[in-house]
């Protein structure tokens, strides 16, 4: 039962496919739509829930968010840092030019 | 073309009528902070590529961002001297975007509730004249890293150092009205900063940069569409890049076109603006709550203690120097500028003549550094020194312009103007006998002269002014000069 405001169409998915850097291979994307589409409707039903009176709810636990002082305590890891990288040189990583 | 002389500054004389500018800035500022943002990596300028880079900026998977409290105290203190509202809960968004020098795929900031709300700034003009420039937000972000794009010629070379530094993104009002406008604005945020410490404000090196947002309209009509000009590093590009984009606009505008919304460089050597994104991929950040980072929150108490330890700020100081010392407000505000100015203004002017002092400083001081390149760090003249000198101008000792020439002695040597003075015996002469003796020399060897001032050439009083004071080799008192001659001429 999706929701009518949260209809996904090839169009959309084109996008966020473009602004997620994901190659969708053509023949996928109307059962792609279709998924998205259910996945988003099953997440609808939550709208039934009037929540207008309620503060968002930003963790379970009670928890505040943990400070830390100013201190320099890690870095001067760059081998590690450059390890997994395809191509390296003098300490820079090294990528296809990013430039137009 | 600009053909009307008496056109406001920021206003462009187009075909068809008078166009003025709206001007909104953000203003990137990084925090004077050892370590990072959400890492305890150093955030030192300069060092070796990726040695400032932890697992959590290089966004190794699994690494939590901790947020460093020294930045939320910072941005606090930023909020309360912009008199800003400090919001006591706030709440870190992810802003989603490709690009080589990011690595999470996103920069952590602040979208729907920023740490700091509206506030007011008041913005000092060349003309002396004050305008208020409102705040629309503060919040703190992540900073990026840095691409090289000319190490290789199909290659980017990427350094991750600056990656996760904190920086205070701080949105002013679409109030500004001019390019000088929002020079001067920058300068006061800048000066703020660095009253309070929250940024070195060293633009050479990056620490402070703005984006510019610029539109035109005609006066009283809605607001334009505007274009972004991003990332520049001095106020005198800030202003170049502004007024070039502004007459762009008119020139399309007036021609019947349409203004596309897009984001545009400053071309520093054409002192013209291009545009930089394709417009096809417009963007689009799909911002979200960060969900590494609960909200930010802190009480009221925590924000008083650190209003409590606020210094004193240029406004609040611009007043006392006015009323303490008898300068101008357009000197007091340039003397405020820098924490350093004031410091040793005080310092030169405690127990002299305060608008003197004023004008050797900002005259004769700021002129002499500009000229010899030094910054006011490296001053050759101590404070102690210039008011000294002062002090020997005002009791007579030495003349004005012989001052000048102790002056640049101290700049050369550092030494004293006192020991200057004594060494080259310039003390001022205002005894009447030894002035009379060159006065009487003067009108013996100018007898043809005398002859015609006292036929009536009064013009002539100024030449036996100027060769009195000559033969004294300036020494001669001009005051006393001046009377004598009078008396003998008559």
């Amino acid at each position: 039962m999706p929701n009518k405001d949260t209809i996904v169409d090839v169009p959309t998915v084109n996008k966020i496919a473009r602004l997620s850097r994901l190659d969708i291979p053509e023949v996928n994307k109307e059962s792609l739509t279709n998924d998205l589409n259910n996945i988003l409707g099953f997440v609808a039903q939550l709208d039934e829930v009037d929540t207008s009176n309620v503060e968002p709810l930003a963790s379970v636990t009670g928890h505040k968010l943990p400070l830390r002082s100013d201190d320099v305590n890690d870095g001067n890891i760059e081998d590690l840092i450059l390890k997994n990288a395809p191509e390296s040189s003098s300490g820079f990583f090294v990528v296809p030019k990013v430039i137009e | 073309m600009n053909v009307n002389s008496t056109l406001k500054p920021g206003n462009i004389q187009g075909e068809t009528g008078i166009w003025e500018m709206v001007i909104g800035l953000e203003i990137h500022a990084q925090i004077s902070s050892k370590s990072k943002l959400f890492s305890g990596a150093s955030a030192s300028f300069g060092s070796e590529a990726n040695r400032n880079v932890s697992l959590v900026d290089a966004a190794m998977p699994g690494m939590l961002p901790v947020i460093n409290e020294f930045c939320v105290e910072q941005a606090v203190k930023t909020g309360l001297a912009l008199n800003a509202k400090i919001n006591n809960v706030s709440v870190f968004d992810r802003k989603n975007y490709f690009y080589a020098d990011l690595p999470q795929g996103y920069q952590i900031s602040q979208f729907t509730k920023p740490i700091v709300g509206e506030g007011e700034i008041i913005v000092d003009l060349d003309d002396g004249e004050q305008t208020t420039i409102g705040i629309e937000r503060l919040h703190l972000e992540q900073d990026a890293g840095k691409s090289l794009h000319d190490q290789h010629p199909t290659k980017s070379y990427i350094d991750l150092n600056r990656t996760g530094v904190a920086l205070m993104e701080i949105v002013s009002k679409p109030d500004i009205r001019s390019p000088q406008e929002a020079g001067a604005y920058v300068k006061k945020i800048r000066s703020i900063l660095r009253y309070i410490g929250a940024c070195d404000g060293n633009m050479e090196e990056g620490s402070l940069r703005a984006d510019c947002n610029v539109s035109v309209r005609k006066s009283g009509e809605e607001f334009g569409t505007r274009c972004e000009i991003k990332n520049l590093n001095s106020i005198r590009f800030i202003i170049q890049a502004i007024q070039s984009e502004a007459e762009r606009q008119v020139d399309i505008l007036e021609e019947g076109g349409t203004i596309d919304q897009e984001t545009r460089l400053f071309d520093t050597s054409t002192g013209e603006t291009r545009s930089m994104r394709s417009k096809e991929d417009a963007h689009d950040y799909r911002y979200f709550p960060d969900p590494d980072l609960l909200p930010l929150e802190f009480s009221e108490s925590w924000v008083q203690d650190i209003k409590e330890k606020l210094p004193e700020l240029p406004d609040s100081l611009k007043k006392r120097l006015v009323k303490d010392f008898g300068i101008t407000s357009y000197d007091a505000s340039i003397l405020v500028e820098e924490k350093d100015y004031v410091d040793f203004y005080q310092q030169a002017a405690n127990g002299r003549d305060g608008k003197l002092t004023a004008n050797w400083m900002i005259t004769e001081l700021f002129g002499a550094l500009k000229k010899d390149n030094l910054s006011f760090s490296e001053s050759p003249i101590t404070s102690e020194n210039l008011g000294e000198l002062i002090y020997l101008i005002s009791n007579g000792t030495i003349s004005g312009k012989i001052a000048k020439e102790v002056f640049s002695e101290m700049m050369k040597s550092k030494k004293s103007p006192s020991d200057i003075v004594k060494e080259k015996g310039l003390e001022q002469v205002s005894d009447d006998t030894e002035i009379l003796k060159l006065i009487d020399q003067v009108i013996s060897d100018n007898q043809d002269k005398v002859n015609e001032y006292l036929s009536g050439k009064d013009k002539l009083f100024g030449f036996f002014v100027g060769q009195v004071m000559k033969l004294s080799q300036g020494k001669a008192n001009p005051g006393v000069v001046n009377k004598l001659l009078k008396e003998k001429l008559k």
